[in-house]
């Protein structure tokens, strides 16, 4: 007998024996315990036959394994006018000059909400166009989106509490598996954080590389959106397109680092190993690859009736409301908001570089788009000049308590290995205090806000990652549109999951 | 490096306000005292001003909410402070980004931990809901009027605070849900 058949067979028996114990309603006390108002109420129908109390079981069943209690989106009648306002992305009808105010606005009434038939639905957490495992829950009226909640949770590991028990040293190998579309930009946001703590400077060569690697690592990442949102828009050419040249960045990186993903590469002090010989050769065919290959996506999308015809006025966010949800990268950029941390608050050397701000008009689906797609056009236009600025010299830190000596110097100095061993073992301890720093991701502005007590190991790290963030424009995208159109707007707020629940 | 000095002086840790500082422009924010590092401006409002601070800082250009989170200093109670502020277990920390200014600021409010609890931003910041939900389940923080204060990366029926530093951990080696034993 297949596992599938034992299965079958044993719910079964399970659902005769509660047919047998009470075919017409059980009562309550024998039922399995609900927790908070998980579900829908309506799915224990009393009066439901025996056909319907397998149906039943499975639903209990469901709810007893998934179910997320008051996390889920409730019934409207249970919901508070305020809560109502967030799932229907309304915040901003709460005038500023109440905010002092703790009691609610009389004319946020529950009752004056949705009328006529609405059904709950979950997109998720095992859905393709949900990249990884979001769950929204959609309250559909007809094909028209109500509300809407995002759940999360389902992949949280307790990274900021593993970073607590890492030394800043091995912290990086930590943070790069947050962000997996943008493990080098993590590494450099966490690295960046390390060194305001310990008040270095680096050398220029070790910034340099740092800025190539941040910009290279935003092409591969904007081009595998751009592969995904082909792909949920029905565009399996652009899911090729997408990846193929995304497998020439990470080829490169391959080469440089030692791995496609999760690189470690950039460390505090400066980065692992120097860019292989002939970096220059590589990296210029992988950007003039990818600018050529750019207009084929233009071709392919851009000014495709179908293509635009699904992005165009669906999922519109102004610029007010993206900043009052504190919405950075793409979204609040597509909405007309001149936000770029390389630009506002330069780091690295991007003060060095030209290059342009991308901005949309509309806040559209199609603007968010536009601006990803130009925002390669910009990385590539920053990386030819790396290409002729890179400047040689140390790419670490010349400071043998914060970088390792080089391998060669272990065999023939004492001294040498002893700070191998010690650097390896304990680390380093920067000295008391907080900060916060933050760079520009492929999703927004990425921080750590970091609180040493002295030891070798952060006292708290905190990450403030953009998807997380990012992700409570969601209601206020979705409000009003169809359900056809929820996987485009989610598709092009580009949540990572690695990095939503860490 | 990483460089937020835009216009804000470097001063000692601790001590008044300095030219071109907050505290001295903004009226609601008189008294706050004020610490530098590394170039980051931090006040500390005592819980009772902390909303009212954030309002001011709200209507001075802060228009952004970008950061909340809570720290839990059980194991670091003798963390240096400006004078005036008596350090308690919990700080809740916000930092707020100003983009006309270029430039941010960082609240660190103290959070006793018989009561733990501080008003929410939610009306003057709506973005820092889903922050302000995940302070409250990994450290356990209330956030007084916040409209869906519910857990948010832990289940629902999950028990205890993780990121407290009290926090038993490695207990239960692998934590499914009808795993035997305490969590």
């Amino acid at each position: 007998m297949s596992d599938e058949q034992e299965r079958g067979s044993a719910a079964g028996a399970v659902a005769s024996q509660w047919a047998e114990l009470d075919p017409a309603g059980r009562p309550r006390d024998e039922r399995p315990p609900e927790h908070g108002r998980g579900g829908a109420p309506g799915a224990h129908d009393e009066t439901a036959g025996a056909g319907g109390d397998l149906r039943t079981h499975f639903d209990v069943l469901f709810e007893q394994e998934t179910g997320e209690g008051d996390q889920e989106l409730g019934p409207l009648a249970e919901t508070d006018a305020v809560e109502l306002l967030i799932e229907r992305g309304a915040v901003l009808r709460v005038p500023e000059d109440r905010a002092l105010d703790p009691t609610l606005d009389p004319e946020l009434d529950a009752s004056s909400f949705g009328e006529g038939e609405t059904m709950i639905i979950n997109l998720g957490p095992q859905h393709p166009s949900t990249h990884g495992v979001l769950r929204v829950m959609l309250e559909l009226e007809g094909e028209t989106v109500l509300r809407s909640k995002p759940v999360i949770g389902y992949l949280h590991t307790g990274m900021e509490k593993t970073a607590e028990e890492l030394t800043y040293v091995q912290g990086a190998t930590n943070v790069t598996r947050m962000d997996y579309l943008s493990p080098l930009n993590n590494e450099i946001c966490w690295c960046l954080a390390v060194e305001k703590l310990l008040d270095v400077e680096m050398p220029p060569r070790a910034t340099w590389i740092r800025m190539l690697m941040s910009e290279l690592n935003r092409i591969s990442s904007h081009v595998m959106w751009a592969a995904t949102n082909g792909m949920d828009l029905a565009s399996t050419t652009m899911m090729i397109f997408g990846f193929r040249e995304r497998e020439m960045v990470l080829s490169f990186f391959e080469k440089t680092t030692g791995l496609r993903m999760n690189h470690n590469y950039v460390r505090p002090g400066g980065v692992a190993a120097d860019l292989p010989d002939g970096w220059e050769d590589d990296v210029s065919v992988i950007v003039e690859t990818i600018a050529t290959r750019l207009d084929e996506y233009d071709e392919l999308l851009t000014g495709q009736p179908i293509f635009r015809e699904r992005t165009e006025g669906v999922g519109v966010i102004g610029p007010e409301l993206a900043l009052a949800m504190s919405a950075t990268g793409p979204i609040l950029r597509a909405a007309g908001v001149a936000w770029d941390l390389r630009r506002a608050m330069p780091y690295l050397a991007y003060d060095e570089v030209d290059f342009d701000v991308i901005v949309g008009t509309v806040g559209d689906t199609f603007d968010r788009y536009a601006v990803r797609l130009n925002e390669i056009r910009e990385s590539i236009r920053i990386v030819r000049q790396i290409l002729e600025k890179m400047p040689s010299g140390d790419y670490r830190v010349q400071d043998k308590k914060i970088t390792p000596p080089p391998r060669a110097r272990i065999d023939e100095s004492m001294e040498a290995l002893i700070h191998h061993f010690k650097l390896y073992t304990r680390g380093f301890e920067p000295p008391v205090g907080e900060i916060y720093s933050a760079i520009e991701s492929p999703r927004g502005e990425l921080g750590c806000y970091l609180v040493s007590d002295g030891s070798n190991k952060p006292y708290r790290m905190h990450w403030r990652g953009p998807s997380f963030v990012n992700l409570q424009s969601v209601p206020a995208l979705l409000h009003g549109s169809l359900l056809a159109d929820t996987v485009a707007i989610l598709s092009s707020v580009d949540p990572v999951l690695g990095e939503v629940d860490r | 490096m990483t460089d937020v000095r835009d216009g804000v002086p470097d001063a000692p840790a601790t001590g008044g306000a300095p030219e071109g500082s907050l505290v001295a422009e903004l009226a609601a924010l008189d008294g706050v005292p004020v610490a530098y590092f590394r170039g980051d401006e931090v006040l500390f409002p005592a819980r009772e001003r902390y909303l009212a601070a954030a309002v001011a800082l709200k209507g001075a250009g802060f228009a952004m909410c970008s950061d909340l989170c809570a720290v839990d200093y059980l194991a670091h109670m003798d963390r240096p402070l400006p004078d005036g502020v008596a350090a308690e277990r919990f700080e809740v920390v916000v930092n707020l980004l100003s983009l006309e200014r270029r430039r941010r600021v960082r609240l660190r409010v103290q959070v006793p931990e018989d009561d733990a609890s501080v008003p929410t931003l939610f009306r003057c910041y709506p973005g820092s809901e889903n922050m302000e939900r995940e302070a409250f389940d990994l450290f356990g923080i209330c956030f007084t009027d916040h409209p869906d204060l519910t857990r948010i990366l832990m289940p629902q029926d999950w028990e205890g605070h993780p990121l407290r530093k009290d926090y038993g951990t490695g207990r239960v080696p692998v934590q499914f849900k009808d795993a035997p034993g305490p969590r």
